[in-house]
């Protein structure tokens, strides 16, 4: 038994993404592919870095036009008018509904923010081979993996107003242009998210463990 | 980190001890509870799409739509990137959950194995995060308050149906474990 915790790289094991099934492998190893549901295994997510600080850039791009080109566009007798997604919100807070405009506000504006500052400073910690609480940093991978969804409310109000409000001259309601690069946004992190690998935050803390040498009990159970 | 696993008692999961993470549930009864909300969710989806949601009259003026419906008039709107992410995560996307689900537990209950079980099983795990019934729901909610304040909203059956298909869905993924799954899979080969 070794001094630190033994990680499936170090015992040559591998588990299976979808399935869990453990397989025996060597980590440098490439394309192999679950025996038992056949998803492709890894040590590490391949080259999960550069993966998704692509992605990361391309959503900061991209949000930018997200919230300056509106969302919606109605038009009505008296004119047209573009709304953005925070148009929306103050909209919405100020015709009354004070919760579903806090709601609008954070999906749209709080989570998809907090989601791209996030998952910078993951990539930058897992580069600096930081140690500093890889559980906490662990626990905000998941949190900005499981919430990232909810963005995509603005773009389905949007949708629905636009099926729904088109009588002619009188009143019309379109998506406008923002709602792509807002969608794209949304998509964007969701795969970088998914291309990060949360066992690199792990692995420099083990590192650094190794080389310091300091007695710890080992938890494989 | 590598663990080793333990039987474990009915309702127990195992976290892991490093990160805290849930890595199984185990559930002995959970994939029958799968099945059946899967075909109460396939029951609820064709209910869903078949109806309009929700209805809008304003000054004699009227107009209702079904979720294709919207996809329809945003592909007409010259929006096709909107039509197609909207199109795939409220339908496609769980259209596909759903399927894969019946497809996978209903033989596994009747005592056989379906052919192809690996790759359909690839096909949900892929499907899942893109399924977002749940947050197509909030936003029907915040598109009817907006309307409220310039037309009487009329909501329809499908609206109805799209809330128990929420909690259907969500109960039925929640409810198959993959482990538990390929456990009984490998018991009949």
């Amino acid at each position: 038994m070794t001094d630190h915790v033994l990680t499936g790289t170090a015992a040559h094991v591998v588990g299976c993404d979808g399935c869990g099934l453990a397989h025996h492998a060597l980590p440098d190893q490439h394309d192999m592919c679950c025996l038992r549901c056949g998803l492709p295994l890894h040590f590490r997510k391949p080259d999960s870095l550069n993966r998704t600080w692509a992605l990361l850039i391309a959503s900061y791009v991209l949000i930018i036009p997200a919230n300056l080109l509106p969302v919606m566009k109605s038009s009505t007798l008296a004119g047209t008018e573009d709304d953005t997604i925070m148009g929306g919100v103050i909209y919405l807070w100020e015709s009354g509904s004070e919760v579903l405009g806090a709601i609008l506000f954070i999906a749209s504006i709080v989570i998809p923010l907090s989601k791209l500052f996030a998952l910078t400073y993951l990539l930058i910690s897992v580069r600096r081979r930081s140690t500093w609480q890889p559980k906490t940093r662990t626990q905000i991978y998941r949190v900005l993996e499981a919430v990232g969804r909810w963005s995509m409310i603005d773009v389905y109000v949007a949708s629905m107003l636009t099926a729904l409000v088109q009588f002619g001259n009188l009143m019309s309601i379109n998506v406008g242009a923002g709602a792509i690069a807002f969608g794209a946004v949304v998509v964007l992190t969701m795969i970088a998210a998914e291309c990060f690998d949360p066992r690199l935050i792990w692995d420099a803390a083990d590192q650094t463990q190794a080389t310091t040498d300091s007695p710890k009990e080992n938890h494989a159970v | 980190m590598l663990l080793r696993e333990k039987p474990l008692d009915p309702g127990s999961m195992v976290i892991c001890p490093r990160c805290g993470h849930v890595l199984h549930r185990y559930q002995p009864e959970g994939l029958q509870r799968s099945l059946v909300f899967s075909l109460t969710a396939a029951v609820l989806f064709v209910i869903s799409n078949a109806f309009p949601i929700v209805g809008l009259t304003s000054q004699g003026l009227e107009s209702s739509t079904s979720l294709l419906g919207m996809v329809d008039s945003l592909f007409h709107d010259d929006m096709p990137l909107v039509a197609i992410l909207v199109f795939a995560t409220t339908f496609l996307m769980p259209a596909l959950v759903i399927g894969a689900l019946i497809y996978m537990l209903l033989p596994l209950r009747l005592g056989f194995l379906a052919p192809n079980v690996a790759a359909i099983f690839r096909i949900m795990h892929l499907s899942k995060p893109w399924a977002m019934v749940e947050v197509f729901m909030l936003g029907l909610i915040i598109t009817i308050s907006k309307l409220n304040a310039l037309a009487t909203v009329l909501p329809e059956i499908a609206l109805w149906s799209f809330v128990c298909l929420m909690f259907a869905l969500t109960a039925a993924a929640a409810n198959f474990d993959p482990r538990t799954f390929w456990d009984q899979v490998e018991k009949l080969q």
